[in-house]
C-alpha cells in the first residue's frame, strides 16, 4: 500500500497512496494552523466548563457561570419590565382626562392597552374588538354607557351588572312577554314600530301606542335611549342583540342582561387606564364634551409632527 | 500501521519568514501610488463633509445604522432601496472579474488591503531594521539590547498603524469628529471599542506577522482566480526560453550562445513580498505585484541585455515568442472578448443603477388595510373601514402634502388625530423631513355602499411636486359590484 516517492516536478514527497494514477503530495500545513487548532480545543474545553454542556442522567451540567436560556429570558423580561417602569409611573400619575393632551403617553397607553386587551378581553369582544350578538362592538360610535375615556374607564373598573358593586353599570328591562305585561300581538306591533324608526319596517300605529305606554320611560319618546340608565338607542343601525324582527321580539319578550366583570379588582389601575385608551382609540371614542381636547387634533393641517 | 521511520519529520511547517529587499522601478512606483490613493481614501473619507441642510448629517460618506440610512455624497439610501447597495456590491464582484480577465491578479498585487497593509508594514521593517540583509542578520541575532529595542519600536509602530486602521473604520458609522471626541472621553458605544479592538488586533496580526500566509493558506480569491485565468490572461512570467540555462556573466563570455540571459542573481526572489521564485512558473503564491520585473530589469540594464526577462505576458504570447514570432501588442491582451463581456455586464448594472437613481420617487404612500374587523357598521348605518397609512418623505426638509380619496362615492376620511366631524375627501399634512410615520385613517362611506376598490392619492403641494397613489379595498357587506 505505502509507496512513497519524491514527486519529480515539485520535489515534494507523496503520501504514498494512489487512486487510478492520481497521487497526493504531502505538503505540510503551516504551524500556526496547528496552533489555532489547539486553541479551538482549549476554547471548547473552557466552554464546556463554564456553560451547560454535558448531558447527565436527569439533567445536564450547569456550567460555572450558571447561564441558562430560561434564566436569560427571565433576565430580559425583568429588563423589559424595568424599561417600562417610567412609562407606567407616568401613566399612574396622569388622570385619564389629561391623557389626550399628552400624545406620547397616549400612544404608549394604547400600545399597552392593545396587549392587555389580547389577554383579558378578546374572549368576549373578539380579537378585533368587533364583538358579536350580546357582546358589544367596541369599534363603532354607539355606546351604552358613554364613550369618553373616563366613562370607559368607569365601566371597566366596575363592570356591568356586578352584584355587590355599588358603582356597577346596571339596567333592568322588564320581561314584557314572559311576565305577561304585553301580549304577543302587542310585542309584535312594538317590534314593528321600533324597527320602523330605522327604516327597517313600515310604521305601526298600535306599536307606537304600546311603545309610548311602556318603553319611553327608559328609551325616551324619540327612542334614542339614555346612557344614564343604560337604555340603548333603538333608532340607530346598531343592535346588540340583533336587529331582525324575531330578535327584537325575543328581546322584548325576555330581556337580555349581559354582564362584564368588574376589572377594578382584577387588574391594576394603570392597566385599566391603558385598556380604556385602547378601546377609545378604536375609532368610536368620544371626546370630553366640556373639556377642550388635544389642541393639535382640532385642525386638519398638522395631524402629525 | 506504518513503521515509525515512514512518518515524515513534521506534518507542520514553521513559517519561513520573508525579508523582501527594497527595489525601485516603474511597478514599484505604481505600487506606491496605489498605496497612497487607497490608504488615503480609507483614512480620509469619513472626515469629508457634505452639506445636506439641517435635517440630515453632514458627513459625506456615512452608514447610519441607528437611523437606517446610508449617505454617500449627494445620494441617500433608505432601507427599502437597499438594492442600490446590493447593486454596488455586485458591481464590485463583477469588477474583480473584469480586472482578473484583463490584467490577471492585479487586485492581489496592488490594491488588496492585505497586500497594501503588508507592504506598509514591510516598509516599517526596512525603516527600523534596515534592508533585507540587515533584517536577516537581526533575525538570526540573539536577543540583546539592540534587538529588543528595535523589536519594541517596530511593534509599537505596527500597533499604532493598526489602531489607526481600526479607528478609521468606525468613523464610517457615525459622525467622525463627534465619535472621535466620545471615543477618547470614554463615552462611545461599547461596540465602537470592540470593533476598534478587533480590527487593531487583526491588522496587527495579519499585516505584521501573517502576511503572505493569508494569501497562500486562507484567502479564497487566489483559488477562484486560478479558475478564471486562461491562456489570454496577463501573468508575471519568467521567459525560460530566454533565461535558461542559467549561467554567470563569466560563463556567458566563455561560451557565447550556450548560456541564457538569467545570471541566477536571485534578485527576483529577494524582492518578492511572498518569498516566491517566479522562475518556477505561475503559482498561487505569486500575487503578480511585478516587483521581480523591476528587480530583473535593473539587472538586465546593468548587464546591457534587453529588459523583460521577467515580464507581464500571456501564455499565448509566450508561445508565439518561444517560436520566434512577434508577440501581439499588450492592448490585445487587455481587450479580449471575455473582458469586454465582463465590462458590458459591469456597465449595464452601473447604468441600470444610475437610471434607477435618477428616477426614484422622493415621496411615497403605502397603505395597509385593517382586516379585523374588515368593516364597521356605524350607528347611522354608514360603513367604516380603517387603514394604516404611511406617508414617506425622503427629502431632508418638511413638505406639505395632501391625500385625496379617488373613487368611493360619498366617502370621507379622518385620522385618529382629528375629530371625526372634520372628515373630508382631502386631508392636508405637513410631513416631517426624512420620516415615514404611520397614521390611522378612518374612511366612512354611506349606507348601502358595496365592497369596492379605491385609491389614496398623495400629492406634494410644494414647488417640487410629486405624486404617488395606493389602490386599496373598501370592505362592506354584500358582493363587489
Amino acid at each position: 500500500m505505502s509507496n512513497k516517492r519524491i514527486d519529480e516536478p515539485t520535489g515534494v514527497e507523496t503520501v504514498g497512496h494512489e487512486w487510478d494514477g492520481i497521487e497526493e503530495l504531502n505538503n505540510p500545513l503551516p504551524r500556526w494552523w496547528l496552533i489555532s487548532f489547539y486553541m479551538t480545543i482549549v476554547f471548547a474545553i473552557g466552554y464546556m466548563v463554564v456553560y451547560p454542556a454535558i448531558p447527565m442522567l436527569s439533567k445536564g451540567t450547569e456550567g460555572l457561570w450558571g447561564w441558562s436560556s430560561r434564566g436569560q429570558l427571565a433576565k430580559e423580561l425583568d429588563e423589559a419590565q424595568a424599561g417600562r417602569a417610567a412609562t407606567l409611573a407616568a401613566l399612574a400619575q396622569v388622570p385619564i382626562e389629561q391623557l389626550p393632551a399628552n400624545p406620547d403617553l397616549m400612544r404608549k397607553a394604547i400600545a399597552g392597552g392593545r396587549a392587555a386587551f389580547r389577554v383579558n378581553c378578546v374572549q368576549c369582544h373578539g380579537s378585533g374588538a368587533a364583538g358579536g350578538i350580546g357582546y358589544p362592538n367596541l369599534n363603532d360610535d354607539d355606546w351604552l354607557w358613554g364613550g369618553n375615556l373616563k366613562e370607559i374607564e368607569t365601566t371597566l373598573i366596575n363592570g356591568i351588572r356586578q352584584p355587590g358593586n355599588a358603582q356597577t353599570r346596571t339596567s333592568l328591562m322588564p320581561n314584557f312577554g314572559k311576565d305577561g305585561i304585553l301580549t304577543p300581538a302587542q310585542i309584535s306591533d312594538v317590534a314593528d314600530y321600533v324597527l320602523s324608526l330605522s327604516g327597517k319596517a313600515p310604521m305601526n300605529a298600535n306599536g307606537k301606542l304600546a311603545f309610548e305606554a311602556n318603553c319611553v320611560v327608559c328609551h325616551g319618546a324619540d327612542a334614542k335611549g339614555s346612557r344614564a340608565v343604560g337604555a340603548p338607542n333603538l333608532s340607530d343601525a346598531i343592535w346588540l342583540y340583533g336587529g331582525s324582527k324575531d330578535q327584537v321580539v325575543g328581546s322584548i319578550t325576555k330581556a337580555h342582561a349581559g354582564v362584564m366583570p368588574a376589572w377594578g379588582g382584577k387588574l391594576d389601575p394603570v392597566t385599566i387606564k391603558m385598556l380604556a385608551a385602547y378601546v377609545h382609540s378604536l375609532g368610536g371614542g368620544e371626546d370630553f364634551a366640556d373639556a377642550p381636547t388635544n389642541p393639535a387634533a382640532g385642525t386638519t393641517g398638522n395631524a402629525k409632527p | 500501521m506504518q513503521s515509525p521511520e515512514s512518518v515524515p519529520a513534521s506534518l507542520y511547517e514553521k513559517r519561513k519568514a520573508v525579508f523582501p529587499k527594497a527595489v525601485d522601478g516603474r511597478f514599484r512606483r505604481l505600487k506606491w501610488l496605489v498605496m497612497i490613493v487607497t490608504l488615503g481614501i480609507y483614512y480620509i473619507t469619513p472626515w469629508l463633509r457634505w452639506d445636506r441642510g439641517p435635517y440630515a448629517p453632514n458627513q459625506a460618506v456615512l452608514v447610519d445604522l441607528a437611523h437606517r440610512r446610508f449617505y454617500m455624497f449627494g445620494i441617500e439610501i433608505w432601507p427599502h432601496e437597499f438594492y442600490f447597495v446590493a447593486g454596488l456590491l455586485i458591481m464590485a464582484g463583477v469588477g474583480l472579474f473584469v480586472i482578473t480577465s484583463a490584467v490577471g491578479r492585479a487586485w492581489c498585487g496592488y490594491s488588496c488591503p492585505q497586500t497594501v497593509w503588508t507592504d506598509l508594514f514591510q516598509h516599517v521593517d526596512r525603516l527600523i531594521d534596515g534592508d533585507r540583509n540587515a533584517q536577516l542578520r537581526l533575525e538570526a541575532a540573539p536577543w540583546g539590547a539592540e534587538k529588543i529595542f528595535k523589536r519594541a519600536v517596530k511593534w509599537t509602530i505596527y500597533l499604532a498603524i493598526s489602531f489607526w486602521t481600526g479607528g478609521a473604520w468606525i468613523m464610517y458609522f457615525a459622525d467622525a469628529p463627534t465619535l472621535t471626541r466620545e471615543f477618547w472621553a470614554g463615552d462611545a458605544a461599547p461596540v465602537a471599542y470592540g470593533t476598534v479592538a478587533v480590527l487593531t488586533a487583526t491588522t496587527f496580526l495579519f499585516g505584521g506577522f501573517m502576511r503572505e500566509q493569508i494569501c497562500v493558506y486562507m484567502c479564497p480569491w487566489p483559488r477562484i482566480q486560478t479558475a478564471m485565468l486562461d491562456e489570454k490572461s496577463l501573468l508575471v512570467t519568467y521567459k525560460d526560453w530566454r533565461g535558461e540555462p542559467r549561467g554567470s556573466v563569466k560563463k556567458a563570455e566563455k561560451n557565447p550562445g550556450g548560456v541564457g540571459d538569467c545570471v541566477d542573481c536571485n534578485q527576483c526572489v529577494a524582492v518578492c513580498p511572498t518569498g516566491y521564485d517566479i522562475r518556477n512558473g505561475p503559482d498561487i503564491q505569486c500575487i503578480t505585484c511585478a516587483l521581480c520585473i523591476d528587480a530583473c530589469d535593473k539587472v538586465m540594464v546593468q548587464l546591457g541585455r534587453p529588459r523583460g526577462l521577467i515580464d507581464y505576458a500571456t501564455l499565448e504570447d509566450c508561445k508565439l515568442e518561444r517560436e520566434g514570432q512577434t508577440p501581439r501588442p499588450i492592448s490585445r491582451a487587455l481587450f479580449h472578448t471575455r473582458t469586454l463581456i465582463y465590462v458590458s455586464v459591469w456597465s449595464a448594472i452601473g447604468f441600470a443603477l444610475l437610471f434607477a437613481l435618477g428616477n426614484r420617487q422622493r415621496l411615497d404612500i403605502s397603505v395597509q388595510k385593517d382586516r379585523n374587523p374588515p368593516y364597521m357598521l356605524m350607528s347611522g348605518g354608514e360603513l367604516r373601514n380603517a387603514y394604516t397609512v404611511k406617508l414617506r418623505n425622503m427629502e431632508s426638509r418638511p413638505r406639505p402634502m395632501q391625500v385625496t380619496i379617488d373613487g368611493l362615492p360619498g366617502g370621507t376620511m379622518w385620522t385618529d388625530d382629528m375629530p371625526s366631524d372634520k372628515a373630508a375627501r382631502t386631508l392636508k399634512f405637513d410631513v416631517a423631513a426624512d420620516r415615514a410615520d404611520p397614521m390611522r385613517f378612518y374612511v366612512v362611506a354611506p349606507a348601502g355602499t358595496h365592497p369596492q376598490h379605491f385609491e389614496f392619492k398623495l400629492k406634494a403641494l410644494d414647488a417640487e411636486g410629486g405624486e404617488d397613489e395606493s389602490k386599496v379595498r373598501f370592505d362592506a357587506p354584500g358582493e363587489e359590484e
